[in-house]
């Protein structure tokens, strides 16, 4: 038996380290370790709550929109405020560019390279990857001359001696498939793609002043200036330049980023039963029409228990409880206590060995992770519990989107639960939401059109309007999975603030029972031809697109208390 | 050769243009733009096109610490020149977390290849540096994040802290932190080495790749003000040159979100925008290819380049901000000593927290009152930078409290005090 670290995983968003156990060339066992602590919330208490979206946004920079949304939405929660439709339109028009954006750029940028081998794109035939192209989609960059020009300026930058952030990865490498055309089809679309990201987060800088971190969150709405004649902010010439962006984000979904998940999946099928994980999963739902009504979400709310697709369990967060048997902190009770985020506590302890260090065998606490659990059960998160939740509840487009997928691959349902089913469902839910974005431009065209400006609710601006003492919580679908914010406010001020993210989930470590987190679980049976280049558990692990720094985070529920721990 | 490529004589940049069909006429038309950006008078141009000529792409190691990965996303966004233009064309990404191929001990043998290189390397850092407890809560590779910055920030021929974190310990180091969060000018000590800041959350590519190609075609890093910010990103308040100016001068101001001063571009004095006290290049070179800003879409900035803006520049939405008098009294921290391994101080927590060793910048998360007494132990060279910025922060909430008490509600005069020059 082989045990290895892997530290950084790189092409994530912030510091993670698996440790894993190979044995006869596959997974034996894992563990998920963050290594990275910053403590966020307790940063947040004491302040204002309309300046804490702020704070809680640099949870993470790559999803760099869901933690303001949450926050505004627990706020507002707390103090019974109902946005206007703008309001309502322009965080769903934010929030579903981020997934779009979000997800291409995790397809090309932080997950391609598992996939496909740079180097031997330089080998490739440009005539054949151009046929190949055409025989994908109709995407206009598809001559045998395009991609020759593409090749020349990978072999000049890899003729420089200069391979950037090309250098050392696992070239070569017998898990890479791909023939040389289609890696090089592949690169053309990582660098169309760096090209691409950079256009449609303008939808962001026009309603949010800027990315990443938009900046126009308020509790009540959106503090965005929007009138048919404002002089900047949203008005009649910006939204035809949204719309402009949408086009181009359409295009590239339907005709790049879609027929290649199809193509590069048809090429590792083996990988449809590879990383199976937990077999629990759930979504929050989020979305809402007009009427803001949880029936009217786009991405339904449920769970899938054991991977029974015959039913859908419903969500009840009070049944949600996070453990830190196996995390660097400690409860006051007992580290085997499970407590519902209002119940935790704010006690990190680190108890790892000193660095630097090899190894974290033998180490019972092993990461600045919790272990959040439903009903004492471990959850996976993300595109796929979303995919998975739809499909079952019988969400009409969700089902048409995942069958027409399944038929063109040849595969039945069981081949979702895998590392490929997540990557296939990140793909179905970004083609939902980008034929959403224009339908809600169109929505707020017609009233800027129709004189209905409001942007926010302002009636409960003022601190002094609020109760003593309220509390909330704002949920989302996120990106990466289902992300709530509690809050409790007292005397006009911070009281408590928590957050449960989707890496919390899907990264936790063990829990007292021992249950594995989702990634833990999926890496087991993942196979390892080199130990020495263990390409295969990136696979896995990036298909869950772990984003780190938001999932390690610590609790207070202690209201008004003094929230700085000294680990003494 | 792990990477299974013959490595080639390297190519300079120019060669490197040339060989990807890039035109004399388009290469000095990036020159201009930097140029422009760098607020350098057009002859600067050709200054950069002769240093541009003989450069090869330079070695970059970006490290992440306590960070959001919001500068690595923002690089990601870079509009002049585009991103693939700066990683194919003006540098050498040799790591970065966000983006490398390589994963695990690899991507020890990128940086000892990046150290290696003859002509030098730049280091960029985003996130904090976390010193309590002897740097346990951060770790790469099994190694401290403190260790590791030191030993690749200290031989490089410059250093540049993005985003606020890197530069004063940022969001991890505001009131409520307890992981001893420090910038990197304060880390570094009184290491020779220059380090040039870039706050904002996150800093602006468009002000990075202007302070990389200066570097590149002049050998010499950008002059800066007294806290390490190049004066040709932060020598003005975003104040000065806000498009909203004139309704601030003719007291227009916006009440209400989305009333209909809102709507017509009225000034966010009131509604707590920090431009007044923040200086940035914001409201001229903008944001996602120029596109907007944030009070151009609607919302007060937040003074997010000033020292420890999370504590000094809260509330968001007080007019021109109000000291937070909530604060708790300062921790002491554990902090490794500058120079010796970080494994080799106490790591049993708490032991060597005393009161006489504040760790860093934190020491600033006091009560405002009194600012001195910062970097006790950290290093002559960052008290300088460091000291600067608490200096400022004082004069900054002194500035603020007296508009506050002045105009409860009436709106500042147009004085000096806020930078306008008429």
């Amino acid at each position: 038996m082989t045990r290895i670290a892997i530290d950084p995983i790189t092409r994530i968003e912030g510091h993670l380290r698996i440790e894993v156990e190979i044995e006869n060339g596959k997974v034996k066992d894992a563990w998920s370790t963050g290594t990275m602590f910053r403590g966020l919330e307790t940063i947040i208490q004491g302040r204002d709550p309309r300046d804490a979206w702020l704070f809680a946004q640099r949870a993470c920079g790559v999803c760099t929109t869901v933690h303001a949304l949450a926050s505004v939405r627990a706020v507002e929660a707390a103090l019974g405020i109902t946005i206007p439709p703008n309001a309502r339109l322009v965080r769903n028009m934010i929030a579903g560019s981020q997934f779009v954006h979000d997800h291409v750029v995790h397809f090309y940028h932080l997950h391609a390279l598992d996939w496909v081998d740079v180097v031997s794109a330089t080998k490739a035939d440009p005539a054949k990857t151009s046929q190949l192209q055409q025989s994908l989609s109709d995407w206009k960059n598809s001559s045998t001359a395009y991609f020759q020009g593409v090749q020349d300026r990978i072999k000049t930058f890899v003729g420089s001696g200069q391979l950037g952030p090309f250098a050392n990865g696992y070239w070569g490498h017998p898990a890479y498939k791909l023939s040389p055309e289609a890696n090089l089809l592949a690169v053309a679309h990582y660098l169309e793609a760096l090209e691409w990201q950079r256009n449609i987060v303008r939808i962001h800088a026009i309603l949010g002043g800027k990315n990443p971190h938009p900046q126009t969150y308020v509790v009540g709405g959106m503090a965005l200036r929007m009138a048919p004649d404002a002089p900047t902010g949203l008005n009649t010439k910006s939204a035809d330049q949204i719309a402009g962006y949408i086009a181009t984000a359409r295009d590239f979904v339907k005709k790049v980023y879609l027929p290649d998940v199809a193509y590069i999946a048809s090429q590792y099928k083996e990988w449809a039963e590879i990383g199976t994980g937990i077999g629990n999963y759930m979504a929050y739902g989020d979305f809402a029409d007009s009427s803001g009504a949880p029936g009217s979400f786009i991405f339904p709310g449920g769970r899938i228990v054991d991977r029974d697709l015959s039913k859908v369990a419903p969500v009840d967060q009070a049944k949600i409880a996070e453990t830190v048997a196996h995390s660097w902190y400690e409860y006051s009770d007992g580290d085997a206590t499970a407590k519902h985020p209002f119940q935790g506590e704010t006690r990190p302890k680190y108890e790892g060995p000193a660095p630097p260090f090899e190894t974290l065998e033998g180490f019972e606490k092993y990461t600045w992770l919790k272990a959040p659990r439903y009903e004492d059960k471990a959850y996976e998160v993300g595109p796929l519990a979303r995919m998975l939740v739809g499909y079952a509840s019988g969400n009409a487009p969700i089902k048409a989107a995942v069958d027409g997928l399944l038929a063109k691959l040849g595969v039945g349902p069981a081949a979702l639960f895998s590392t490929l089913g997540r990557i296939a469902a990140r793909a179905l839910e970004t083609e939902i939401l980008v034929d959403k974005l224009q339908g809600w431009l169109d929505e707020l065209r017609g009233n800027m059109a129709a004189g209905r400006l409001a942007v926010a609710d302002n009636r409960l601006w003022d601190p002094a309007s609020w109760p003593a003492e309220a509390q909330g919580w704002g949920s989302e679908e996120a990106p990466r999975g289902s992300l709530g914010h509690w809050v409790v406010i007292k005397d006009r001020k911070v009281a408590n603030y928590q957050l449960v993210v989707p890496s919390t989930w899907n990264g936790s470590p063990r829990d007292p029972s021992g249950q594995r987190g989702a990634w833990e679980q999926a890496l087991i049976g993942t196979p390892v031809a080199d130990p020495t280049q263990p390409v295969e558990i990136l696979r896995t692990v990036h298909s869950f697109d772990p984003c780190m720094a938001c999932a390690v985070h610590v609790y207070d529920p202690r209201a008004g208390s003094s929230t700085r721990i000294r680990v003494v | 050769m792990t990477s299974g490529i013959d490595q080639q004589p390297t190519m300079n940049l120019a060669e490197q243009l040339a060989a990807r069909g890039v035109s004399r006429r388009g290469f000095l038309k990036f020159c201009a733009a930097m140029a422009g950006t760098l607020a350098m008078p057009p002859a600067f141009a050709h200054d950069i096109v002769r240093g541009l000529q003989n450069a090869s792409r330079i070695p970059i190691i970006w490290l992440e610490g306590q960070d959001c990965a919001g500068n690595s996303e923002a690089l990601l966004r870079a509009e002049r020149p585009t991103v693939a233009e700066i990683l194919l064309d003006t540098i050498s990404l040799d790591y970065n977390h966000l983006i490398m191929a390589a994963s695990g001990t690899r991507t020890d043998e990128n940086i000892a290849a990046a150290m290696a290189r003859p002509g030098g390397y730049i280091a960029i850092v985003e996130g904090s540096i976390p010193l309590a407890d002897g740097g346990v809560y951060c770790t790469i590779g099994g190694r401290t994040f403190a260790e590791m910055a030191r030993e690749v920030c200290s031989n490089a021929l410059g250093v540049i802290a993005v985003g606020s974190c890197a530069w004063d310990g940022g969001i991890p180091a505001a009131r409520g932190g307890a992981t001893g969060a420090v910038g990197v000018a304060s880390w570094l000590g009184d290491s020779k080495v220059k380090v040039i800041n870039l706050p904002g959350c996150p800093m602006n590519p468009e002000n990075l790749s202007a302070l990389i190609v200066q570097y590149l075609a002049t050998k010499t890093w950008a002059p800066t003000d007294n806290l390490g910010r190049p004066l040709f990103a932060y020598g003005d308040t975003v104040h000065s040159t806000c498009e909203s100016l004139p309704h601030f001068r003719k007291k227009e101001f916006v009440q209400a979100w989305g009333d209909a001063g809102h709507q017509n571009g009225w000034c966010l004095y009131q509604m707590g925008c920090k431009g007044p006290d923040t200086n940035a290049n914001c409201s001229t070179v903008k944001f996602n290819g120029g596109t907007s800003w944030p009070v151009s879409s609607g919302h007060g900035c937040v003074g997010c380049t000033t020292p420890r803006f999370w504590d000094n520049m809260v509330p968001l939405y007080v007019a021109g901000g109000a000291k937070d008098t909530a604060t708790p009294t300062p921790v002491a921290y554990a902090t490794p000593v500058p120079g010796t391994p970080i494994h080799t101080t106490p790591a049993t927590p708490g032991s060597s927290a005393t009161a006489t060793s504040p760790g860093g910048a934190n020491a600033d998360q006091g009560d405002g009152g009194d600012s001195t007494g910062l970097i006790v132990g950290v290093g002559a060279g960052a008290v300088a930078v460091v000291a600067g910025a608490a200096g400022a922060a004082v004069a900054l909430r002194n500035r603020r409290m007296k508009a506050a008490q002045a105009a409860k509600a009436p709106p500042p005069a147009d004085s000096s005090e806020t930078g306008d020059s008429k």
